[in-house]
């Protein structure tokens, strides 16, 4: 009875921690920083991992395949169109547009496990590759007028873009 | 069968029902092993609600399902925390709640590497009727299960489990290594026991259009486990081992479903091991439960 009591006390305590973990009431300004501090991951990249280029960058169906594989494993914490949630920092910002599709690959394969990121390696090279090519392509079609709305973004996306790609 | 022993059975067959009622969408894509682990943990704040069934085959006694229940939390992207609730049914003889376990991983390093380690601490509440075969452990044999369900839910085990998981990730295939170290907290000796499993997706590239029955959403592999003995005579003496083919199907809609064929590599395992799991995840459920208790919204 004793070991029942002691180990319910134990979940109990767990799931309190766990709990702690996952509460969202955090100030605006944490989130700011914390974002800021996994943009900043993208600067660690090594240079030999920068240098790497996408080997589907010319097909033709990696973007789709990767709005698909962003759909199923990133929207919960980047938002539906990767404007940025709750959990993680908006995709569609400068220091991701305008970094190598090596460094995002890295990130992708590494995470960010200390600021909440989970690695990816998980998923298999190609297919963290066509998720590189989706986020990239969310910056074209947001720069390029001639481009149209990024794949399944509303039509105010533009406003709430950050100044550089504005 | 008595109707207390039955009661947790029932609550164990409609805990997965659960997730049916459950909003939300996220792909696990996770490895097929059912004993083995790999060093992916859970997404931080999702919870993953997992069923899972053995059936095995018992020479001299009747054959055996054993099943439980897991809900896996991702605490942080570091550290994965679950509990299990788990049962069995001996043919001829009754079904049984067979105990509960508790159970964290934590990540060890920061980053990537070609050998990722992954530190295992478990608690386990057992009754000597367990018959789950959630790892190979010690001396473990097939004619430990030939005591009958009544005379064997009488012994009670209060059991701490150390595990390091070596994982590495290479050109599509995952390699993982898992040793195991276990006590039961009555004057027992340390007992030791290994797991190891190879896997790959049967394609590597994802599929433009969403679809259920595309390559990519089933994962093959294979998983080898057995016992080390114990402190005081460690090695393959009076020992079971297994191999089993495993495969998982990562369905599109949310649901994850994973079958295991073990089959017994000496004269004291069982012959057959029958593994089936259902899972599916729930994302965003540590927000959800926060703002239930008046978290930010």
């Amino acid at each position: 009875m004793r070991a029942h009591l002691a180990s319910l006390a134990a979940t109990a305590a767990l799931l309190s921690v766990s709990m702690a973990f996952a509460r969202q009431g955090k100030p605006p300004t944490y989130k700011y920083h914390k974002d800021a501090l996994v943009y900043a991951e993208l600067a660690k990249a090594p240079q030999k991992a920068r240098a790497k280029r996408n080997p589907l960058q010319t097909d033709p169906d990696a973007v789709d395949a990767g709005r698909n594989l962003f759909e199923q494993h990133c929207t919960e914490c980047h938002g539906d169109f990767a404007e940025g949630g709750r959990k993680g920092p908006s995709l569609l910002v400068g220091e991701v547009q305008n970094a190598e599709p090596g460094a995002i690959f890295w990130i992708l394969t590494n995470g960010v496990v200390w600021r909440g990121m989970p690695v990816w390696s998980k998923l298999p090279e190609p297919q963290r590759w066509q998720l590189v090519s989706y986020i990239k392509s969310l910056g074209v079609a947001a720069t390029d007028p001639g481009a149209g709305p990024p794949p399944k973004s509303p039509s105010d996306s533009a406003m709430d873009l950050p100044s550089p790609l504005r | 069968m008595s109707i207390p022993s039955f009661r947790p059975f029932l609550v164990l067959l409609f805990l997965p029902l659960l997730g049916l009622f459950l909003p939300g969408y996220a792909f696990a894509q996770e490895n097929p092993y059912i004993v083995a682990y790999d060093h992916y943990l859970e997404e931080p704040g999702n919870l993953e609600i997992e069923y899972f069934s053995t059936f095995g085959t018992q020479r001299a006694g009747n054959d055996f399902h054993a099943f439980w229940m897991e809900f896996e939390y991702g605490a942080t992207a570091w550290w994965t925390t679950e509990f299990y609730v788990d049962g069995q049914t001996t043919f001829g003889d009754s079904t049984l709640f067979t105990g509960f376990r508790i159970e964290n991983r934590f990540r060890v390093l920061k980053r990537e590497h070609f050998i990722n380690p992954v530190l295992y601490v478990e608690y386990e509440h057992k009754s000597g009727a367990d018959k789950i075969l959630k790892e190979g452990e010690g001396h473990d044999v097939e004619s430990d299960f030939l005591t009958h369900n009544a005379e064997a839910r009488k012994e009670h085990i209060n059991e701490i489990e150390l595990k390091l998981l070596l994982s590495s990730t290479f050109k599509g295939w995952n390699f993982v290594e898992n040793t195991l170290a276990a006590k039961n907290l009555s004057n027992s000796p340390w007992e030791f026991g290994y797991s190891l499993g190879a896997s790959r997706p049967l394609a590597l590239k994802a599929s433009a259009k969403r679809c259920s029955f595309c390559r990519q959403n089933f994962i093959a592999g294979a998983e080898m486990y057995g016992g080390l003995g114990d402190r005081h005579s460690f090695g393959l003496h009076e020992t079971s081992h297994y191999f089993a083919p495993v495969v998982a199907w990562n369905l599109p809609s949310d649901w994850m479903l994973r079958l295991s064929a073990g089959f017994g590599l000496n004269n004291n395992s069982h012959r057959f091991l029958l593994r089936w799991g259902v899972s599916r995840e729930i994302p965003g459920f540590g927000s959800m439960l926060s703002r239930m208790f008046g978290g930010h919204r």
